[in-house]
């Protein structure tokens, strides 16, 4: 085979996966396995199908995904622990042209930044949330989230999860969806392929929202796993995931054009 | 010319406004002013009192402990101030309500009955405009083109109407003002 | 002449921040300054020049919409009282250290905790010496009149942006809630979109067609870098403290003894002065107008010219002394005034003090 050569091989009818110019170069800071990389890139990939790379602002969180404006090829700005959602309100009410995006973890967003999330769904920002949901505080080191489920153990509930000194899992995302100001509100996960499609289509929905100046704001969770803070292998932190989160956190569509989906 | 004055009474009196208006007629005239109110908890149901300094100068502190006049018009505002004003300076009061009259010997001391020509003229409201009219004849510092003006500005647009009232009253106070001691 | 109104301090702040071509305010209500969120929603900003009026959850909520506002190169600002203020410290350690101009009054009342709704100048030490966590400052200007209530908003934005920092204004509920006579600044346009993305091309708007992405931040994991970054900073506050000092002398050229003060207590020190001298007592006023960078140099001027000694007059229980002291190396004497808690002191009380703690004592 030594008479082809690489340059024979790179070519546009080769191409079966291009990253899209919206993330960077930067290698990623996360764990193998972490679902974070995805759902970055399908929120990039999003923004560039939509031709909005330059009418972008998006705010990242404190938590592992601190750093997600090293690898957004897009404006960004780093909040505060939990701030996001007054930040944006604030890049939204100023630039009402432009699209702009929260990303968050479950500590930023659902313990510490809850006053700041509720108050912005509230209002109806017409701003974009996608929430990462692994139940666990990865970035320092694997502590309980208001997430964390009853019973998992992590550093700071090392017996596992006990309700009656800890308090139940926090479904934030079905509260919020009870606000009228949300509009779109999903739980999507990113493990599969096809998972990571219908993820894809949820987050091209909410920004689409946002471009139509649809009053209200969407939000998307995203149910991920966290192998490093679960202290398992990525194959078996996916399938923990699906027999234990999913069940509390099942996936699919909450509230659609405003109104609550039946189940 | 500067003046430094105290007005205190029972909130509802119409101190604040009172004092508001007085400030805006200085404004009127060129001159430099200051309204520093008490506030606060005394605010709520108690007595209320403000502090109004007109001046040609650049005024300095706007809270004060010695006034060169103080309109008193309750008992508890005469408990409070009568002893804070300057030796020689000016002190009018409304007799209404008032058991304990003032005793100092090295003050002027006028009074008006603006409460009763309030009811008389049909109108508690006025009753600040009244002791505004007292307080002018005892000291013409502004004139009363210049209060006018003021009560344009200070009211909102739907009580221009009763600006004349308000003029009356002021004529009233000035007629009705008697000088009780004389330094 | 611009436009005359007796106003209260606080509305003279909101008004000027609308004249200033302010894009946004948010903040939360709080007494001794909820005048100015009340005048901002009821004067129609939105209608007059376009700006955006937002009550927030919380003064964290409204400390981070600076944040973020700033971040896009509009001219954002808050206002609020002592305990909102502290809420705010984080957000204000977040914009020191991205960089971010902004701007933040705060009318200060009596603490320390809930406190009371007095006036007080309790929150020096806050204000000029950090207040949130690591090494930073924010520009600390003092008004002391209604009229500078108003002036200081513009001259407040054009700080933030000239040094990419937060700026106080740092008044209290005396000059927040007395009325005087005020001569308005005519209307400042709001700049365009396309006038800020010319003149801040480090703000975060969206990426400019062909160019580089640019992100607001005050990470840096890499403690070289960082420390790189605090160089810069202090770099900055250097310059500040070499061209942004600012104060008024009020009969100092004569003068034995100085009172140095800023907002209400420069007030009142100003008639103290006048029954000082009254009685043959050559008293002079420094009145301080940045509280940092703090006039060191004049001071120390002061200092050599011959001065006996310097009595600092602040409703605190003695903050802004320290940086007296400073200044004066020990070299005459140095003493303290104030009421605490809300309590106003007196212009007789302020005199008296001085003849009993520097000339008597």
């Amino acid at each position: 085979m030594s008479e082809i050569a690489i340059k024979d091989i790179i070519k546009t009818e080769n191409l079966v996966y291009k990253k899209t110019s919206l993330m960077t170069d930067k290698p990623l800071s996360y764990c193998p396995g972490c679902g974070h990389g995805t759902a970055h890139r399908l929120i990039m990939e999003v923004i560039e199908e939509l031709g909005k790379e330059n009418d972008t602002v998006g705010v990242a969180p404190v938590g592992c995904s601190v750093l997600a404006y090293e690898f957004m090829n897009v404006d960004m700005q780093e909040a505060a622990h939990g701030r996001a959602p007054a930040v944006a309100t604030a890049i939204k009410r100023l630039w009402p042209e432009k699209i702009v995006f929260t990303y968050q973890g479950d500590g930023d967003l659902a313990a510490i930044g809850t006053a700041e999330t509720i108050h912005a769904c509230n209002r109806g920002e017409k701003i974009v949330i996608v929430f990462i949901n692994n139940g666990i505080y990865g970035m320092t080191g694997g502590q309980m989230a208001p997430t964390t489920l009853v019973g998992m153990k992590t550093s700071t509930s090392p017996f596992g999860r006990d309700v009656s000194l800890m308090g139940n899992p926090l479904k934030i995302t079905e509260l919020v969806a009870q606000l009228p100001g949300t509009y779109f509100v999903s739980r999507q996960a990113v493990h599969t392929p096809a998972a990571a499609r219908k993820a894809r289509k949820a987050i091209k929905q909410a920004f689409q929202n946002q471009i139509e100046g649809i009053p209200g704001l969407s939000f998307i969770e995203i149910v991920s796993n966290c192998n490093s803070g679960w202290k398992m292998t990525p194959v078996d932190a996916n399938n923990w995931m699906v027999d234990n989160m999913f069940p509390y956190y099942p996936l699919g569509d909450i509230k659609v054009n405003g109104e609550l989906v039946n189940k | 010319m500067t003046e430094e004055i105290i007005i205190a009474g029972f909130g509802g009196q119409g101190v604040l406004s009172m004092g508001k208006i007085l400030a805006y007629s200085g404004i009127m005239q060129d001159q430099e002013v200051s309204w520093m109110p008490s506030y606060g908890p005394e605010m709520r149901g108690g007595t209320a009192n403000v502090t109004v300094i007109l001046s040609d100068e650049r005024i300095s502190s706007p809270i004060l402990r010695a006034y060169d006049t103080a309109i008193i018009l309750n008992q508890q505002s005469m408990d409070k101030f009568e002893h804070t004003i300057k030796p020689g300076g000016t002190l009018l009061y409304d007799p209404n309500g008032i058991s304990h009259h003032p005793t100092r010997k090295d003050i002027n001391i006028f009074r008006v009955e603006a409460a009763k020509k309030a009811s008389e003229m049909g109108s508690g409201k006025i009753f600040n405009m009244i002791v505004l009219g007292a307080y002018l004849q005892i000291k013409p510092l502004v004139k009363i083109e210049n209060v006018v003006k003021g009560l344009r500005k200070s009211l909102p647009e739907r009580h221009h109407k009763l600006i004349p009232l308000n003029e009356d009253a002021i004529h009233v106070g000035m007629k009705n003002v008697e000088s009780m001691q004389s330094i | 002449m611009g436009e005359l109104r007796l106003m209260k301090g606080n509305e003279a702040l909101a008004e000027a921040i609308i004249r200033a071509g302010a894009d946004g305010y948010f903040g939360y209500p709080i007494t001794p300054q909820s005048e100015v969120i009340e005048y901002l929603t009821a004067a129609k900003p939105q209608d007059r020049t376009g700006m955006v009026v937002l009550q927030a959850e919380s003064e964290v909520a409204s400390i981070n919409m600076l944040y973020g506002g700033g971040a896009t190169g509009k001219k954002v600002v808050t206002s609020s009282s002592s305990p909102g203020i502290s809420l705010m410290q984080e957000g204000l350690s977040y914009i020191a250290g991205a960089e971010i101009p902004i701007v933040i009054a705060n009318v200060v009342r009596g603490g320390p905790g809930l406190g009371d709704i007095q006036p007080a100048q309790s929150d020096y030490f806050q204000s000029t010496k950090g207040g949130g966590h690591g090494d930073y400052r924010l520009l600390v200007l003092a008004p002391s009149s209604v009229q500078e209530m108003s002036d200081f908003v513009p001259l407040s934005f054009d700080l933030a942006f000239k040094y990419r920092m937060p700026v106080m204004i740092l008044s209290d509920g005396a000059i927040g809630q007395m009325m005087e006579k005020v001569e308005l600044f005519d209307q400042i346009p709001r700049l365009t979109d396309q006038e800020v993305k010319d003149k801040y091309p480090w703000a975060t708007n969206g990426k400019p067609k062909g160019g580089e992405r640019r992100v607001i931040t005050s990470l840096d994991l890499d403690p070289a870098k960082l420390e790189q970054h605090n160089y810069h900073l202090q770099e900055k506050y250097r310059t500040i403290e070499q061209n942004e000092v600012r104060y008024e002398q009020i009969m100092c050229d004569d003068a034995d003894y100085i009172l140095v003060a800023y907002g209400s207590s420069a007030r009142i020190s100003q008639k103290s002065i006048q029954l000082l001298r009254a009685k043959g007592i050559k008293v002079g006023l420094l009145r301080l107008i940045t509280l940092w960078p703090f006039p060191t140099m004049k001071i120390q001027e002061l200092v050599q010219k011959g001065i006996k000694g310097f009595l600092a007059v602040e409703m605190s229980a003695g903050q802004m002394v320290e940086d007296v002291r400073l200044a004066v190396e020990g070299k005459v004497k140095v003493a303290h005034y104030g009421r605490l808690g809300g309590v106003i002191h007196s212009p007789e009380e302020v005199a008296e003090a001085l003849e009993q703690k520097i000339i008597g004592g």
